[in-house]
């Protein structure tokens, strides 16, 4: 009768039930902060998000209207020169890491790609302002990207490293076996197999540095107006959001709700195309 | 020994003239050489797994490498065209010419050697973000070539050579991995062959595939032994009984026997062999 040394059965249902209980209320916590974010984003901003808001530039004090047209602009002027930095620096490096180099010196590369992901947003803005702020007498486009661009470095460097060893040997070995040069096999057999996967790390590392505020406070500065030239300072969207929301008017307050659901849908509609990209995973490994 | 040498006329003075002056190797009829292994020994790291390995690969002719796990077949096999190189602190002595040319001197390109042997894997391998026509054609177009007229030629030839041409010659834009194990295979097979190798390599080609796909590969190699020197690999003793010319039996990274299939699968001179091809171990 082996059957009878099942008595506990009740009991293991409870607390298998148990567990799943527990397990489904974390997760609805950790999704909640999402949605209450958005819906006060929404709520609060939804409002001031008009035409005007993304065609014209901030208003003077005490001025109904305005927008954040030269923000929004800037963010992705400083995004672009972010990635003509970060994205060859980056995809190369993963590349390095996963093809060449020696075990050792490898794992000693990750763990300072590691570290350099861990450190803080703003010493980035503060190591930035010293080496180019100071030097060149002033706040400028340049500074902010290239500090943007020095956070995305290490971000897209992992990524490309992770989807590049997903890659399996035996596409490698093919190639080579044609007798095609290894770095014909990395660039058109290995790349372009983990491609979608590299593309999705620079998709995330751009929404990532996109909305970062802290580096730009003193490299790109801000401007109330539209930058004409790439030496000059220039605005983006966390900054004037970080602006606006630390003034006394309950108008730019109204504009800061605005920029905020702006750049959040903006980064989620990155995370969207994202998953879009990553959908077809049958067709190629990542 | 007269094909030997003039095997070896087409190729450089230099290597020629060592030929010559070298004792004649043993071989029990004339037969032409494509590969001529001497004394080869391979270590991964500390372990050795080829230790002094000495044997010569008829041209034209199918060579089966058989033996029991990790004695070394793949690493003899990788050896005829450098892919065992690719495994970090391998370590070789001896060499390994190709038609009299040593595939291991400092100024040959491991790609060129590749280039000249090509090689089937285990499991199938076409490229996934290719279509069909895409990997066949792969090979010629990484060497440089852009003439699309050649390249549709040679597309087409060298599926025909791997009897898939009628299988997929309406599919070619679809994905390679669209096809069943065994076209994918076969497909390797053509991607290997658009290259116009001298000779084949293949890993234990039909070891992922059911008795008919594997009856295919089987008759397409003895097909393509009319034009090319073949080398392979099989744990599958029936089989190496089947399309082999000649077998080399390997146990624990040494060369036991080496001779005509038909001899060593009947009349074997090592006891050891005779216990593998019997089943006693392995």
């Amino acid at each position: 009768m082996q059957f009878e040394r099942a008595h506990n059965h009740t009991w293991r249902k409870i607390k298998s039930g148990l567990a799943c209980g527990i397990a489904f209320v974390s997760a609805v916590l950790v999704i909640s902060p999402l949605g209450l974010v958005f819906f006060y984003l929404l709520v609060n901003g939804a409002g001031s998000v008009n035409w005007d808001f993304f065609t014209k530039l901030p208003a003077p004090v005490g001025a109904v209207g305005g927008g954040m047209a030269n923000a929004i602009v800037g963010t992705l002027e400083l995004l672009a020169f972010a990635g003509v930095i970060g994205i060859p620096i980056g995809v190369l490096g993963g590349v390095y890491l996963a093809e060449y180099g020696s075990a050792r010196i490898n794992s000693f590369l990750r763990f300072l790609a590691d570290v350099l992901n861990g450190i803080p947003s703003i010493t980035w803005g503060v190591v930035v302002y010293g080496l180019v702020v100071l030097r060149f007498k002033g706040f400028s486009a340049y500074a902010g990207g290239l500090a943007l661009g020095l956070i995305m470095i290490p971000l897209i460097l992992r990524t490309t490293e992770e989807v590049i060893l997903l890659v399996p040997n035996g596409y490698r070995e093919a190639a080579l076996a044609l007798g095609v040069s290894r770095w014909k096999t990395i660039v058109h057999i290995v790349m372009k197999t983990a491609s979608k996967g590299i593309i999705t790390g620079i998709l995330l590392a751009l929404a990532r540095v996109g909305g970062e505020t802290a580096p730009l406070l003193f490299t790109a500065f801000g401007n109330r107006f539209w930058n004409h030239s790439l030496s000059q300072p220039i605005a983006a969207l966390p900054l004037q959001i970080f602006t606006y929301a630390i003034s006394p008017y309950d108008d730019w307050h109204r504009q800061a709700w605005a920029g905020a659901l702006v750049l959040v849908t903006g980064v989620f509609c990155v995370n969207v195309t994202v998953r879009i990209l990553t959908r077809g995973r049958t067709a190629s490994v990542v | 020994m007269e094909n030997l040498a003039m095997e070896t006329t087409e190729r450089s003075v230099i290597e020629r003239a060592e030929q010559r002056s070298a004792p004649p190797p043993e071989v029990e009829a004339p037969m032409a050489c494509t590969f001529q292994v001497k004394n080869l020994s391979i270590w991964y790291g500390e372990k050795r797994a080829i230790d002094n390995v000495t044997l010569d690969v008829a041209s034209n002719a199918v060579t089966a490498i058989i033996g029991p796990s990790g004695c070394g077949k793949s690493t003899l096999l990788r050896a005829l065209n450098r892919m065992h190189e690719l495994v970090p602190k391998t370590r070789m002595e001896g060499t390994v010419l190709l038609h009299g040319e040593n595939l291991y001197s400092s100024t040959v390109d491991p790609a060129t050697v590749r280039r000249r042997v090509g090689m089937i894997f285990q499991k199938s391998n076409p490229f996934p973000t290719m279509t069909i026509g895409e990997n066949v054609v792969i090979g010629l177009r990484l060497n440089g070539v852009r003439n699309q007229r050649f390249l549709d030629e040679r597309l087409e030839k060298s599926l025909r050579m791997a009897a898939l041409w009628d299988e997929v010659k309406d599919d070619l834009h679809k994905p390679g991995t669209s096809l069943s194990g065994g076209q994918q295979q076969r497909l390797c097979i053509a991607r290997a062959l658009a290259v116009e190798p001298e000779v084949i390599l293949m890993d234990e080609p039909c070891s992922a595939l059911d008795p008919i796909a594997t009856a295919k590969i089987e008759e397409l190699i003895n097909e393509l032994k009319a034009q090319y020197t073949i080398v392979t690999v099989t744990h599958n003793m029936q089989q190496a009984g089947r399309i082999s010319d000649y077998t080399a039996f390997l146990y624990i990274g040494r060369l036991i026997e080496f001779g005509p299939t038909t001899k060593i699968f009947t009349n074997p001179s090592e006891k050891q062999t005779e216990d593998y091809i019997t089943g006693r171990f392995g």
